[in-house]
């Protein structure tokens, strides 16, 4: 195994293998420290990040952060590697790669061209190099668009995920948040309900709630109930209406066992969506939710840093083609992400690499009680991903989930975002807000709720 | 969640669907200035996250707690993970999962006095809010024990665990040598819900085990999910799971009922 090192002045850095350089060289965050992975001093870190910008990018395809022999993700990134994609890159370093990205030869055609190039592993290690500009920039230029119901991933489009949460799933309490939502202008990229429990009875019920509102309103949206896809396989087999499939997944074969999941699995589910042909301008059927820190939290790391874990989990993602992947980015708790700051980057730092592996990347800008984080935090992170071109955010009432316990982005905060950097939800989806009257002409909310629905109230 | 004042301006778009707030606790129907929230409702929620932030950092008064359960007819042991205080155990879930030395010595010196075994194994701990298990772990746990007692199961003492994560349930649960494992823990709290309790089952605790061989019934709390609710599901978990001989994953909840929960008709439909 190779050694590789760093000096500076007087003083030598040796890291023993690539995952621990890859460790050391990561901005820090509580989760590497916590894994005892982190860089010891502030000049070990740094050094780190000399070493890595020297190393050539072949290197990646050579040396494995987790043995193919003992780990399915792994061997898909090893598989599934394009050296046709890879080639005009294949002669740089990382630190070469960071200029190369950030030149005029990193266009949205040559990214997308490059895509299949790149392993997780080299898309992690160059993002450690880069500053919050840098992976706002180079995020900015790539454009992964995807389609079910409506297009999504445009050139200046923002969507928002409708999140109506509710404590006891309570139909007429989810329905509230639907509505307050909908009146909002918000959900767009999906209706997705996270439910109180994995009561097979209970999601059923859900998801026939939302298919029904979807087809009795037309709206040209997506339906989800995140439930475990062992959940949401049985439902397409007893024929309740299922439009995306949702999982949780992680970056490494243990973390995704302690999911109770595999990539086959994953296949199964996505395949039995794809053949329902429920959308009607594509037919991206996958649902995936990720965060740094989950292989760490299932104690199935293998000594790899949380960041790079995570980006691996972007190579599982790309596999199924997948209609939203959603990093979850502050929800892990402090152990992970200490703070604001650190999850601000977290946050850059996925969209960015999920972006250059081809994803069609959103976040749910968040964050927990007992994190050292506040709204001021949120509304930073917010405005720099939409500065960088991120595919969708989460829209909940007031930013509060009164099922989950954190706080998100809310309605109010995709209106924020929308009018300062003159965005706009899915062409399908903002047609349908102007012919129901949600909207004026103007784009502009209506001042008042249209006749359709104030009816609703009348009769209550 | 606090009630929004009335606001006396015309810079305000007031929303007209206030009224199905009856419904749910989300922070709906707040209005808008411009397309931003209106300063009553921007305190609002800054008054509810000042709240949480200082429920994460009270600690468990664990003497309540004892005379609770003995009143109920169960008696506890005290016990606490490895994690030294509340900083620690913030940043350190490892030592959060983990029993510390003197509670090891205590559960072997229970062992030793009773030679009886244990099938069934309650532990209640603080985790992220001590004022969820402050006021009603102990409802709770009578309420399960009483029904489990009723199937005619040996139920060891409940174990309160300070500092204590999910994990240590089965660390518990193993040293007691139980078939069952009930774990109540403090939630995340939300900005509307500081008091919410989880329920956490394995069966055949041991130390190691991940989330995938436990089931888990979240949200319980006056305003979310019932008691009676949460200890029928959490029987019929248990009667499936010693039934089939597992939990977690493989234990799918096809429980029809969600009893004692008053449901609402989605109104958007006709």
């Amino acid at each position: 195994m190779t050694v590789y090192s760093a000096t500076a002045g007087q003083q030598r850095w040796q890291f023993e293998d690539l995952k621990t350089l890859l460790a050391k060289a990561t901005p820090l965050r509580s989760g590497d420290c916590l894994a005892g992975l982190a860089a010891g001093s502030a000049r070990e870190r740094v050094a780190a990040q000399i070493a890595l910008a020297d190393l050539p990018l072949k290197i990646f395809l050579n040396e494995q952060v987790i043995p193919p022999e003992i780990d399915e993700v792994s061997r898909l990134i090893v598989d599934s590697h394009d050296p046709v994609a890879f080639a005009p890159i294949s002669h740089l370093t990382v630190g070469d790669f960071r200029n190369w990205l950030l030149s005029d030869k990193a266009t949205s055609d040559s990214l997308k061209q490059l895509s299949p190039g790149l392993t997780p592993e080299m898309v992690a290690a160059v993002s450690k190099l880069m500053r919050v500009q840098d992976l706002i920039l180079v995020a900015s230029k790539c454009r992964n668009e995807t389609a079910f119901r409506n297009s999504l991933g445009g050139k200046g489009v923002l969507s928002t995920r409708l999140q109506p949460n509710h404590p006891v799933d309570d139909p007429a309490g989810v329905a509230a948040s639907i509505l307050d939502g909908l009146m909002y202008g918000s959900g767009d990229a999906v209706i997705g309900i996270n439910p109180a429990t994995d009561n097979y009875a209970a999601v059923t019920e859900l998801l026939k709630m939302l298919d029904d509102i979807i087809q009795h309103y037309e709206i040209p949206t997506q339906s989800c109930v995140l439930t475990h896809v062992t959940n949401q396989i049985e439902a397409i087999n007893r024929g309740v209406p299922i439009d995306l499939v949702f999982q949780s997944i992680a970056g490494t074969q243990a973390a995704n066992e302690s999911f109770g999941i595999n990539l086959a699995l994953l296949a199964e589910a996505n395949q039995a969506a794809r053949e329902l042909n429920r959308g009607s301008v594509g037919n991206n059927v996958m649902y995936f939710e990720t965060g740094q820190g989950s292989a760490l939290s299932a104690n199935a790391h293998h000594g790899v840093d949380q960041q790079t874990c995570e980006v691996r989990a972007y190579g599982v993602a790309r596999h199924f083609d997948p209609l939203l992947v959603n990093t979850v980015v502050g929800f892990i708790g402090p152990e992970y992400l200490y703070d604001g700051k650190q999850i601000i980057r977290a946050g850059l730092e996925d969209h960015f690499c999920g972006k250059l592996l081809g994803l069609p990347m959103g976040c749910d800008i968040c964050y927990t009680n007992h994190a050292e984080a506040d709204q001021d935090d949120m509304d930073m992170l917010l405005t720099q991903m939409a500065v960088a071109g991120i595919n969708f955010i989460m829209g909940i009432p007031g930013g509060d989930d009164i099922m989950l316990n954190y706080q998100t982005t809310s309605f109010h905060d995709a209106l924020y975002i929308r009018e300062v950097l003159g965005l706009r939800s899915a062409p399908e989806f903002e047609h349908w807000l102007q012919q129901v009257g949600i909207t004026q002409p103007s784009g502009k909310l209506a001042a008042r709720m249209p006749e359709q629905f104030s009816g609703l109230l009348k009769a209550l | 969640m606090n009630e929004l004042k009335k606001i006396d301006s015309d810079t305000v778009t007031e929303n007209s669907w206030a009224s199905l707030r009856r419904y749910t606790d989300a922070r709906i129907a707040q209005g808008r200035s411009g397309v931003s929230l209106p300063t009553q409702a921007l305190l609002a929620f800054q008054m509810d996250h000042a709240s949480a932030r200082d429920a994460v950092h009270i600690a468990l008064q664990t003497e309540p707690l004892i005379e609770a359960l003995k009143t109920a007819g169960y008696d506890s042991l005290v016990l606490q993970s490895r994690a030294n205080d509340r900083s620690e155990y913030l940043q350190r879930p490892d030592l959060g999962r983990r029993l510390n030395q003197q509670a090891v010595a205590t559960l072997e010196a229970y062992r030793q006095q009773h030679s009886e075994p244990v099938q069934v194994s309650l532990v209640i701990a603080d985790g992220l809010s001590s004022m969820a298990v402050q006021s009603h772990a102990a409802a709770v746990a009578a309420a399960v024990l009483s029904r489990l007692e009723s199937r005619g199961l040996s139920i060891g003492p409940v174990a309160i665990v300070t500092q204590g994560r999910v994990a240590v349930g089965d660390e518990v649960g193993e040293r007691l040598g139980a078939q069952l494992l009930i774990l109540l823990v403090g939630e995340r709290p939300g900005l509307s819900s500081p008091d919410s309790l989880g329920i956490y089952y394995t069966y055949q605790p041991k130390v190691g085990l991940t989330d995938v061989r436990r089931n888990c019934i979240s949200n319980v709390r006056p305003a979310g999910m019932s008691i009676d609710a949460a200890s029928e599901k959490l029987l019929w978990l248990i009667d499936e799971s010693m039934r089939l001989g597992c939990s977690g994953v493989a234990l799918k909840d096809q429980s029809v009922s969600s009893a004692g929960v008053d449901s609402h008709k989605n109104f958007l439909l006709p």
